[in-house]
């Protein structure tokens, strides 16, 4: 393993959060690596905990257990000057366009912001040009700069979150759903955008979502979650030629594909999420999966890589296995 | 060609509120007779057309005529300029106590709000004491225990209002403290002081500034209740309250002397409340125009 | 003759910054037991066109400026608010699309659902709560939870809920505005099932608006494309998947990213759409089009019938025809 690629390692990471009802167990023991310069694709429903995930590995709330290095350093237990000097590394693209941006400041004092913060450059007049800069890279027109977030678009707005983003020559982008809100024709656009910044700048980015065909196109490793918990990992062609857990797949065939007849192989889930708070031992999926056995609702199931560099969490994954190589002789 | 126009009616936040006021004509009544009001009271030693302490006998309790508009009271004085040199006074009180009351009231809410758990409690339950004194007995023990004079009666209205501003501005943070624009400023590595300074206050001004107006009407009242009942302004100062108060025992036969004064209490109030309400309207962004 | 059917409609916003042309002499049928689907992306008018046809167009400031809405060859833009509210709910239904602020938070969801059958049938109030109980079980609800509050339901099941409101008078047309968008994926698959089971089962008609070619891939039988206020290509679910004319359309159809295939970059449209305060002369579509030629900014194209019920608003929809193919 290239050790000196790796740029953020995380370890058996959990937060739980408490409730009147018990403990709420949003994210659940989860474990990877992240190398320099790739992205690392998370995805699943809402409840699954994936921008609790984000949001902890970055520090923006606090991890229960676990670990979170970043370049060799622990985030997890880093004081707060630590912390500031870390952030210039690690930023975040958020989902909504428009509670992410202050709705008092312009597009410019809005990237300018974390300018200021570092006492990048010492005149404001330097800042204003990177500023300008930061602008043209993310297809900005600079004339915008004085406008206000509510006079812009969507797309726009989100172009605003990347610059803001950038304005730090960050190593690391958690993007938690930063196209979920905007149309197909701009999602494109973005998606693009940020593509071709991962090739300049050699970004990492953590890339949030709900929506599988985006993560296809722009991820090298994809992780799976459901409810806290990891069920699957591997790399993004994999996943889609051959997932295992039975999650993933539900998952996959649920997603209305632009063609005349497409829906008709469908796996559809029966029942309903069980409730992530105090949950009981065994299988979070168990309830909904057609593969259930005993042991699936007695036993939390263990990450094991089934094939080199595919981790999967299922009791039944042989069964599986099995059941799909009968399928295809 | 689209952008063009939309370049073209680009307005900042400030603009389009101050139009959406400007709007409501009720609102630009009030702010236009508020103007008048403290124009009048700021010019007064100039307009005035008495003293406001010329006391002649010979004309004393005089109804209104050309030469004394609001007539003369009990030592002569013309009632009129005696409004007007009232008018510093009760404006300066209203407007004074309710920067106190903002300062101090609202630090406390920010704090309490932004950094919840102890401090939020300790600093909330004390206001709530504060709050279950109704405020003008409060503010007339804090005048009983500071004395009179308008330096201790804008004290004690000021104080007896920290709790109002408490809440709002407690309330306008919370509210503020969790939108995603916050989070977004800390993980650029703003610290706590300028995620509040920068951008909680500025968002979090709307309730406050509607609050405030209508307090500074609530100041002017709670003043003049104060020196009716003798504490506050003392004599011969003209503040309207005390104007009234001396007019008390004349209403019968020479009501002048009080209707005047009240009408002045009235309109400042009244002014003030219209100005409340259209800033209200005007700043609520779920109003759509 | 068809169930409803919009002949050049238009409804405009007359705001104090200027006439928001939201919908733009738009034409459009639907017949019985068929499902339509209203594509566009924000802003394309699809909204207003609905509450247009419900005659729920917020007024002031909008305004139904001119057009036809036969619905069984009656004109509802000539009815009053007295007659609409008998077809709202009983004839014509509309589902919003977020059911967390749809339903009402203090009443049950049985509350709700006889409150409709009550509005329109002479019922009673224990015969109305049976056949709320019915209709929950249509849409894969236990009955039991008659009784229960909205907020003890999942987004899934809220959606349901709403679903069997409007569907509890077995009105002839739903139209459902981006019924599934809020949810997740897999929930968006039952609730889909269940639409198309339902509408099997009743014969409902259907005015499906979404931004979603998957989702009216699964759903439709016919496609309508809008943009700008405007229907710029429609025809059968064949003609647009498989022969698809419009530059908008195939633009749309690259922009998504493939589950298929590996692309290397997306294929945007450039561009946004336009301000409906200012829409361009000529195409509207044609500032982002890759096959515009100088007329088409002067020239507002003429709709074509390129094959039967096939229409195409784009004089060089042929360009379009042969680039299809490699897709």
């Amino acid at each position: 393993m290239a050790n000196e690629n790796i740029l953020l390692q995380v370890n058996n990471l959990k937060k739980y959060f408490k409730t009147a009802k018990g403990q709420l167990h949003a994210v659940d023991d989860i474990s990877f690596t992240l190398e320099k310069g790739k992205t690392l694709g998370v995805v699943g429903e809402s409840g699954c905990g994936k921008s609790t995930l984000g949001r902890t590995i970055l520090n923006l709330i606090p991890a229960s257990s676990g670990e979170v290095i970043f370049d060799g350093v622990h985030v997890e237990k880093a004081d707060k000057k630590q912390m500031k000097h870390l952030r210039q590394e690690m930023q975040i693209i958020f989902q909504d366009p428009f509670s992410s941006l202050d709705p008092r400041l312009s597009v410019s004092e809005i990237i300018m912001e974390p300018l200021e913060i570092y006492h990048i450059y010492s005149s404001r007049q330097e800042r204003q040009k990177r500023v300008e800069e930061l602008m043209d890279t993310v297809g900005l027109a600079r004339r915008l700069a004085n406008a206000y977030p509510h006079e812009l678009d969507g797309g726009r707005r989100q172009r605003i979150g990347v610059a803001r983003a950038l304005a730090l020559n960050p190593k690391f982008i958690v993007c938690d759903e930063p196209v979920s809100a905007l149309d197909v024709s701009i999602q494109a656009q973005i998606l693009n955008l940020m593509q071709d910044l991962q090739d300049q700048h050699g970004l990492a980015y953590m890339f949030i979502t709900h929506d599988l065909s985006v993560v296809k196109h722009i991820s090298d490793d994809i992780l799976v979650m459901y409810l806290g918990k990891m069920v699957e990992k591997c790399q993004a062609k994999e996943l889609f030629r051959n997932h295992l857990h039975p999650y993933t797949n539900a998952l996959l065939s649920a997603i209305p594909v632009p063609e005349i007849g497409a829906a008709k192989n469908r796996v559809l889930l029966q029942g309903e999420l069980s409730s992530p708070i105090n949950p009981k031992p065994g299988c979070r999926f168990a309830n909904r999966c057609r593969h259930a056995c005993e042991k699936c609702f007695e036993e939390d199931p263990a990450l094991q890589e089934v094939l080199p560099g595919h981790f999967v969490a299922c009791h039944q994954i042989e069964r599986i296995k099995e059941e799909r190589e009968m399928r295809n002789e | 060609m689209s952008e063009q126009v939309q370049l073209d009616k680009k307005k900042s936040m400030k603009e389009e509120k101050i139009r959406a006021f400007m709007k409501n004509k009720l609102a630009v009544a009030g702010a236009v007779l508020l103007l008048t009001m403290i124009v009048l009271a700021a010019l007064s030693p100039i307009i005035a057309p008495y003293g406001f302490d010329e006391q002649n006998y010979e004309i004393a309790r005089q109804t209104p005529s050309l030469q004394h508009l609001a007539g003369t009271d009990e030592l002569g004085r013309d009632i009129f300029s005696r409004i007007l040199y009232g008018g510093r006074v009760s404006l300066t009180i209203g407007i004074i106590s309710v920067g106190i009351g903002l300062i101090f009231g609202g630090s406390l809410g920010v704090i309490a709000a932004y950094y919840g758990g102890v401090t939020e409690t300790v600093i909330m339950r004390v206001i709530d004491v504060l709050m279950a004194i109704p405020s003008i007995i409060l503010s007339i023990s804090i005048c009983a225990a500071l004395g009179s004079g308008i330096v201790n009666t804008m004290i004690a209205v000021g104080i007896s209002s920290i709790p109002t501003y408490a809440r709002v501005f407690r309330s306008s943070v919370i509210s503020e403290k969790s939108k995603e624009y916050i989070e977004a400023a800390r993980a650029v590595g703003a610290g706590n002081a300028r995620i509040i300074l920068k951008h909680i206050l500025p968002n979090s001004i709307a309730p406050v500034i509607v609050q405030a107006s209508l307090g500074v009407a609530q100041a002017i009242t709670t003043a003049a209740s104060l020196s009716f009942i003798g504490l506050g302004i003392q004599p011969p100062n003209p503040e309207w309250g005390a104007l009234l108060s001396s007019g008390r025992q004349y209403i019968r036969d020479f009501p002048h002397m009080v209707v005047y004064p009240g009408i002045a209490i009235m309109l400042t109030v009244l002014a003030l409340n219209l100005i409340g309400d259209g800033l209200r309207d005007a700043l609520d962004p779920r109003l759509k125009r | 003759m068809s169930l409803l059917e919009l002949k050049d409609l238009t409804i405009h916003y007359f705001t104090d910054e200027g006439v928001v042309k939201a919908v733009n002499g738009l034409s459009l049928s639907v017949g019985a037991g068929e499902t339509v689907g209203l594509v566009g992306e924000t802003g394309a008018g699809k909204t207003t066109t609905a509450l247009g046809i419900m005659n729920l167009v917020p007024n002031p400031p909008g305004k139904i400026v001119s057009g036809q809405i036969l619905y069984n060859g009656e004109d509802l833009t000539e009815k009053n608010q007295i007659e609409m509210r008998d077809i709202r709910g009983r004839q014509i239904s509309m589902i919003f699309q977020d059911p967390m602020t749809a339903l009402n938070p203090v009443l049950t969801v049985g509350d709700q659902i006889a409150e409709v059958i009550r509005l329109h049938e002479e019922i009673s109030r224990s015969d109305a709560y049976i056949k709320a109980a019915e209709m929950l079980e249509m849409v894969g609800i236990p009955a039991e939870r008659l009784g229960e509050y909205p907020h003890q339901f999942s987004g899934g099941m809220k959606q349901r809920v709403v679903i069997a409101i409007a569907l509890a008078c077995n009105p002839k047309l739903l139209i459902a505005d981006e019924p599934t968008t809020a949810l997740d994926v897999t929930i968006q698959a039952q609730v889909l099932k269940m639409m198309n089971d339902l509408k099997q089962n009743l014969g409902t008609s259907m005015i499906l608006i979404t931004h979603d070619l998957g989702v009216v891939a699964e759903t439709c039988d016919k496609v309508a494309i809008m943009y700008a206020g405007e229907i710029v290509e429609s025809g059968s679910l064949e003609d647009i998947f498989h022969h698809t004319a419009h530059p908008y359309t195939k633009g749309l159809f690259e922009s998504i990213p493939s589950l298929k295939k590996d692309m290397k970059r997306l294929k945007p449209i450039k561009g946004l759409m336009p301000d409906p305060r200012n829409l361009p002369d000529g195409c509207s579509f044609c500032p982002r089009c890759p096959y515009a030629k100088e007329e088409c900014a002067s020239q507002d194209p003429k709709i074509t019938e390129i094959t039967p019920g096939h229409f195409v608003k784009c004089p060089y929809w042929k360009e379009v025809h042969l680039n299809r193919e490699d897709l």
